[in-house]
């Protein structure tokens, strides 16, 4: 906003520089302190004992444990985006928006009760606990559980990311491949992928990051078993509660690390993403005769 | 099937395939195992389930939880608006850091939020030791869930009004000063009615999100029954002392208001969308 325009359409000066900083001073204390805290109580003792916090074979597994949970859920929970995002978005049909409502679920539910659940079905008293007994299938207290917990928390992600992208380019450009020959497939990946890949990075990313870092649903089903089924926020808990604190924080600022490296590469795809949407109204006139 | 199958017609494939496989994936994940809940608590019988969802610990932790989170969530639409505001409407060095930087509540584990903010308030720490003086106790009190409440919520009412506001055209503002308001008035007559919508959403989603935290809650809280213990670490208690009943019956209460919450959120983003067009 230009600062020359008349009184009535814009703040003071000094009206404007005080919002600002009340705005910068709020996120200061609720954002900006938080993440000095963690990095300074990480190296209070020197970097030597940073290293060696994240050397020790436990913290190792966990690191190892969480990677796997990601690797595991994010892909399954990509493949589901795509499939709803596509029926959604490219078809019309009767309970859409009951079946977007659905999606959403898992926002809304507690990280407790989406580990809660799992114990009710597959716990020593569910459902099939007795039947797990019997085969000698452990899924709670083990890594199915923790991965299972992991799925729907990160459930809605890619899906919400992907549906409006999706509907938002419509149907022509799949229509014009498909009676120009192209199979279903060569459709999918040479048509629509191009077009919602920035969206379907993004919901990776918040998905890979909610994954790494989900601490209360996993923490229901995981049983805390040293180097077995703790992920690194677990990991983090129990040496904070040993009071183990340089430990707990130089595990907690590989989190943190993790965490900006999100925000720094989300804040990438979404400014490709913009510059792909800028440029296409130019696209679309220059085509616009030749069709 | 027959009623889903009811599409428009044409010449994209793959209805069938993705439609099949969202819901079953949906039904295996999340329906089937949420409907658990519903069925274990019937076991439980009305009277008992009354009883343990009335107990008074467990009041006692519905009014810390919906209390701190509504609280929480009135802080973040009061600041979330202006930093909005303040990223949308003015320019200053560092504000593309900044925007980036709102998000990190969603992409900062809720661990290391607790522990970082536990490390933050505690008597000894950077902000505590100054508040300690003043009769201020922080960490482990109701105050600290609040603390990390505001944290975890903080997002929502930015992100949900930042779009609106950016979208808002320069002229009905212009209109309203050319016909004699002042800045003031064209904020809370003319601006504030249409940011209404969003800025309810907002809310609701950070409260809704309040509501169920737990990670960056634990550490702060203290955790003392009737004073500090948030109804998601309840659940947890009953858990651990192999209650299952119990912790169903208290997850089923948290569920009807969080499905209550969805069907509000679904009514104010509808009337957003009405109030846009």
């Amino acid at each position: 906003m230009n600062p020359t325009v008349s009184p009535t359409l814009n703040e003071p000066v000094w009206f404007r520089r005080l919002l600002i900083g009340v705005g910068l001073a709020f996120l200061g204390l609720f954002l900006v302190l938080p993440l000095a805290a963690v990095l300074t109580e990480a190296l209070r003792q020197g970097l030597g004992a940073y290293l060696n916090a994240l050397h020790e074979p436990v913290a190792l597994a966990a690191i190892k444990l969480t990677l796997i949970a990601a690797f595991i859920a994010v892909p399954l929970n990509l493949v589901f985006g795509v499939c709803a995002a596509w029926a959604i978005a490219k078809f019309e049909f009767r309970g859409k928006s009951l079946l977007i409502t659905l999606i959403d679920l898992p926002f809304s539910v507690s990280p407790v009760i989406a580990g809660l659940i799992y114990v009710l079905i597959f716990g020593a008293q569910g459902w099939f606990g007795q039947w797990l007994f019997e085969h000698d299938v452990k899924i709670i207290f083990a890594v199915p559980g923790i991965v299972l917990a992991t799925i729907f928390v990160t459930f809605p992600f890619v899906a919400r990311e992907l549906i409006p992208v999706m509907e938002e380019q419509g149907t022509a450009e799949e229509e014009a491949a498909l009676t120009l020959g192209a199979s279903g497939w060569q459709t999918f990946w040479r048509v629509t992928l191009p077009n919602i890949k920035w969206g379907l990075l993004y919901g990776v990313i918040l998905c890979n990051a909610r994954a790494m870092g989900e601490f209360g649903a996993v923490s229901v089903v995981s049983g805390h078993i040293r180097g077995e089924t703790n992920t690194l926020p677990l990991h983090v808990e129990i040496l904070y509660n040993e009071y183990n604190f340089v430990a707990a924080f130089a595990c907690a600022s590989l989190l943190a690390l993790l965490a900006l490296v999100t925000l720094a590469a989300k804040s990438f795809v979404e400014w490709r993403g913009q510059e792909q949407r800028a440029t296409v109204p130019h696209l679309i006139p220059a085509a616009a005769p030749s069709t | 099937m027959s009623v889903l199958t009811l599409r428009r017609p044409g010449v994209i494939p793959g209805f069938g395939i993705t439609l099949g496989f969202t819901l079953l994936y949906l039904s295996l994940i999340v329906l089937i195992p949420l409907s658990a809940t519903f069925f274990k608590s019937t076991q439980l019988g009305w009277d008992s389930f009354w009883a343990t969802v009335t107990a008074p610990r467990v009041v006692a932790s519905y009014r810390l939880s919906f209390g701190a989170a509504f609280l929480a969530a009135a802080v973040n639409l009061v600041f979330g608006l202006l930093v909005a505001w303040v990223l949308v409407r003015y320019r200053f060095p560092g504000r593309r850091l900044i925007d980036a930087l709102v998000d990190l509540p969603f992409a900062l584990p809720t661990a290391v939020a607790g522990i970082a903010l536990t490390a933050l308030y505690a008597p000894n720490g950077w902000i505590g030791q100054y508040l300690e003086p003043l009769g201020l106790k922080v960490a482990f009190t109701p105050t600290g869930v609040l603390v990390a409440l505001i944290f975890i919520g903080l997002p929502f009412v930015v992100r949900t009004v930042q779009p609106v506001l950016q979208e808002l055209k320069p002229e009905i503002e212009e209109a309203a000063a050319s016909l004699g308001a002042s800045r003031r008035q064209t904020f809370f007559r003319v601006l504030l009615p249409s940011l209404w919508p969003a800025l309810l959403t907002g809310f609701a989603l950070a409260f809704a999100r309040a509501l169920g935290e737990y990670g960056s809650v634990i550490f702060i809280a203290g955790n003392m029954p009737m004073v500090s213990e948030i109804t998601p670490l309840l659940i947890i208690t009953k858990l651990e002392q192999y209650d299952y009943a119990g912790a169903t019956a208290i997850a089923v209460a948290m569920l009807v208001i969080s499905f209550l919450l969805l069907l509000i959120i679904n009514l104010l983003q509808w009337w957003g969308r009405r109030r846009h067009r």
